[in-house]
C-alpha cells in the first residue's frame, strides 16, 4: 500500500493504493496527514470511535476522511492507527493517534471530484482531491 | 480539450459550442486572450467548464474569466446561472469557502510619511489579525450568539460595536443576506465556526497593506476615496471551518438528491438539487448563513485593522482612519435578475472564483456607487499588484454582472514549493520594501508570484472585453498571512 501526490493547480491531489478497502481508507488518512505535514506528539495514543453512513463506497471514504478533518480542527488530534469495518453503506472505525504539534496546511474539505475507487492489480486505488 | 475546439469571437472572447459534447445544455463563453488560454490549456479548466454546462436549468452561457484554473469540479473563475425557481443550485459551484471574498479599506495616510512605521504596522496587524492553520479568532462567541451572526452577518457586527453604517452600505448585500437560516447549519459546522470568527485562516488568505500606485479613473477613485500615494488595506478571507463544513454537509446530502431528482452529472462534485426542493431550500438557507458569517468575519478583521492603524498612527496624525471602499464575495450563489435573450429572468448566479461586477444604476448599490458602478477588488499575487475596477453596463448583459477575482494560479502548490524557498522569497520581498509576516514559510512559497498569472494581463483582458473598467492599481508594502 502507499500513496503519491498528483499535481493539481490550486488544491492537493493524491493517488492511494492498498490491498483491501479498510487498508485503502487507512492509507488515505495517512496520505492526508502527509499532505498536511502533520507532526504529532509521541507517547500513549488517544482513542476515538465513530460510525458513518454513505450512499456508496466513495461516500463512505469522504465521510471517513471528513471525520478526521473535524478531529484535527476541533480536537487538535491526528491519527495513524486504524481498525476499520466497512459494510455496504455503513462503516465503523476505531482510531488511535496523538495530539498535533504542528500542521503546515489546513485541509478545508475532502471533495468528490473524480472520486472513484477502482479494483486494480494491486488491490484498490483511488485519486482524492482535497480543498486546501 | 484544446484551443482548436474553441470558437474565437474576438481578441478577448471565445466560445465552446454545445456540439463539442452532447450533454452540454448551454455553451461556455470564455473571457481570455490566447496567451492566457495557453497557460491553462494543460490543466482541466476547460473540461470542467464543459462539465458545468451540463447542470439542469442553465440559462445563457457558462462564463469563465481570464484568471481561470482547474478546480475540483467547477472551474475557478466560473459563473453559471440557473433559472429560478426550478433550476438547480449546486454547492460545488459555489465552493467550500462560502463567501471567500475581499474587503478594501482606504486612508489619506501618505506612504512617504509612514514609510518608517511599516515594519511596526506589519507587526501590529499580525498581532490583531489572527492567522494560521486552525487559529482561533480574536473574539469568542457562544453558540447562541453564533446564530445571530449567521442570521444577521454584518448587522450583528454593527449592533455589537464592530462596524459603522458606512461599512454596511459599502458591502455587497450590505453584509447580510436575507433568507439565512441558522437551523439549516449543522451543529458540527457551528462547532467549527464559533471560535474562528475574526480570524484569517491560512492558505491564500491574507491582510495586505498597499499604496495607491496609479489612478485610471479620477472621478471613480475620488468617489471611493482612493488617493494616489496613500495607504490602503485588503482583507482576503471567508467563512472558515463553518463554511467548509456547510458545503461538506450538503455535497454529501446532495449525493442522494441527484438520484431522487433524476439528475445525471459528469462529476459528483457538481451535485445539485432544484432550488424549490426541500434540499435546495435547506442548502440555500445554510449557504446564506455561512455567507453572513464570512461578512461578519471580514468586518471583525476590519475592526482589528483599524485598531492596528490607531495604535501605530494615532499619536502622529489626526487623520489615520480607514474608511471602507467595498467588500465583495467571490464564492457565492445569489438570486438576481438578468437579461437573457431579451427577457428579464430571475436566476441563481453561481460565482466560484468570480466577482459580482454590477454596472452603473444597478440595484443594491449605495447612492455614490450607482453613478460609477460597483467597485471590483482584484487582489494580485503577493508582491505584484492589485487592482480596483468598477462594473459596467456590458458586464450586466454579457457576464451576468460578473468579473474576474484575482490573478489565478498556473502552478501547483507542490511545484511552487520545489521551485521557491519561503525564506528566500521573504528576503526578496523585504528587499523590495514589502514587509512580510508569514506563519509558514512553505505556505509562503506556495503563494509565490511565479505560481500565478500576471494580474495586469488578467485585468487588461476584462477591461478590453468591456466587463469591468480600471480605476486604480495598488502596490503592496506589507503582507500578513498564516
Amino acid at each position: 500500500m502507499g500513496f503519491e501526490e498528483i499535481p493539481h493547480t490550486a488544491d492537493w491531489s493524491v493517488l492511494v493504493w492498498a490491498r483491501d478497502l479498510p487498508s485503502l481508507f487507512a492509507e488515505s488518512a495517512r496520505a492526508m496527514n502527509a499532505l498536511a505535514e502533520t507532526v504529532t506528539t509521541q507517547g500513549p495514543h488517544v482513542n476515538r470511535a465513530f460510525e458513518a453512513k454513505g450512499h456508496d463506497i466513495e461516500s463512505l471514504l469522504v465521510a471517513f476522511l471528513s471525520e478526521l478533518v473535524y478531529f484535527q480542527e476541533q480536537e487538535n488530534l491526528a491519527f495513524d492507527t486504524f481498525d476499520i469495518q466497512i459494510n455496504s453503506q455503513r462503516m465503523s472505525a476505531n482510531i488511535e493517534g496523538n495530539e498535533i504539534i504542528s500542521v503546515d496546511k489546513a485541509i478545508k474539505a475532502v471533495t468528490y471530484h473524480n472520486l472513484k475507487i477502482e479494483e486494480t492489480a494491486r488491490g484498490y486505488e483511488v485519486v482524492i482531491v482535497f480543498d486546501v | 480539450m484544446n484551443i482548436e475546439n474553441l470558437v474565437q469571437i474576438n481578441e478577448t472572447e471565445w466560445e465552446i459550442p454545445t456540439y463539442i459534447r452532447s450533454d452540454m445544455r448551454v455553451p461556455v463563453r470564455l473571457f481570455a486572450t490566447r496567451e492566457l488560454l495557453e497557460q491553462i490549456i494543460n490543466d482541466k479548466s476547460l473540461d470542467q467548464a464543459v462539465n458545468a454546462a451540463t447542470l439542469p436549468g442553465l440559462v445563457g452561457s457558462v462564463i469563465v474569466m481570464p484568471d481561470m484554473h482547474q478546480g475540483y469540479g467547477f472551474p475557478i473563475g466560473g459563473v453559471a446561472a440557473t433559472e429560478y425557481p426550478h433550476g438547480v443550485i449546486s454547492p460545488g459551484a459555489i465552493g467550500y469557502d462560502i463567501n471567500c471574498g475581499v474587503r478594501l479599506l482606504a486612508s489619506s495616510i501618505e506612504f512617504d510619511s509612514a514609510r518608517e512605521q511599516m515594519d511596526m504596522l506589519a507587526t501590529v496587524l499580525n498581532k490583531y489579525c489572527p492567522s494560521g492553520v486552525g487559529k482561533a479568532g480574536a473574539i469568542k462567541v457562544n453558540l447562541k450568539e453564533l446564530d445571530y451572526v449567521l442570521r444577521d452577518g454584518s448587522r450583528w457586527a454593527l449592533k455589537n460595536g464592530y462596524a459603522t453604517q458606512a461599512d454596511l452600505a459599502r458591502t455587497e448585500e450590505t453584509g447580510s443576506l436575507e433568507g439565512a437560516d441558522p437551523d439549516m447549519v449543522s451543529e458540527r459546522a457551528k462547532a467549527r465556526g464559533h471560535e474562528q470568527i475574526g480570524s484569517l485562516g491560512a492558505g491564500n488568505h491574507f491582510v495586505e497593506v498597499d499604496v495607491v500606485d496609479e489612478i485610471f479613473a479620477e472621478e471613480a477613485a475620488n468617489v471611493m476615496g482612493l488617493y494616489k500615494g496613500c495607504l490602503t488595506v485588503q482583507i482576503h478571507c471567508g467563512s472558515r471551518g463553518l463554511g467548509h463544513q456547510v458545503c461538506t454537509d450538503y455535497v454529501h446530502e446532495f449525493q442522494s438528491a441527484v438520484r431522487k431528482y433524476g439528475i445525471d452529472l459528469p462529476d459528483r462534485e457538481l451535485v445539485c438539487a432544484p432550488m424549490d426542493s426541500p434540499e435546495g431550500r435547506a442548502y440555500m438557507g445554510a449557504m446564506r448563513a455561512a455567507a453572513n458569517f464570512a461578512f461578519a468575519n471580514r468586518q471583525l478583521l476590519a475592526y482589528s485593522a483599524r485598531r492596528a492603524f490607531e495604535e501605530v498612527f494615532a499619536n502622529q496624525m489626526r487623520n489615520w482612519h480607514l474608511h471602507q471602499v467595498y467588500d465583495i464575495a467571490h464564492n457565492m450563489g445569489k438570486i438576481e435578475t438578468h437579461e437573457v435573450n431579451g427577457k428579464q429572468i430571475k436566476v441563481c448566479v453561481h460565482r466560484k472564483g468570480a466577482t459580482r461586477a454590477f454596472g452603473p444604476g444597478s440595484p443594491g448599490l449605495p447612492p455614490e456607487y450607482k453613478k460609477i458602478g460597483q467597485p471590483v477588488i482584484i487582489p494580485g499575487s503577493m508582491g505584484t499588484a492589485s487592482w480596483v475596477l468598477v462594473g459596467t453596463e456590458d458586464s450586466m448583459t454579457r457576464s451576468f454582472g460578473s468579473s474576474c477575482h484575482g490573478a489565478g494560479r498556473v502552478m501547483s502548490r507542490s511545484q511552487a514549493k520545489k521551485e521557491v524557498r519561503g525564506d528566500v522569497l521573504r528576503q526578496e520581498l523585504e528587499a523590495r520594501g514589502i514587509k512580510v509576516r508569514a506563519g509558514s514559510l512553505p505556505g509562503l512559497a506556495e503563494e509565490a508570484p511565479s505560481a500565478y498569472k500576471d494580474v495586469d494581463m488578467v485585468v487588461e483582458t476584462v477591461s478590453a472585453a468591456g466587463i469591468a473598467k480600471k480605476v486604480a492599481r495598488l502596490k503592496p508594502v506589507a503582507v500578513i498571512k498564516g
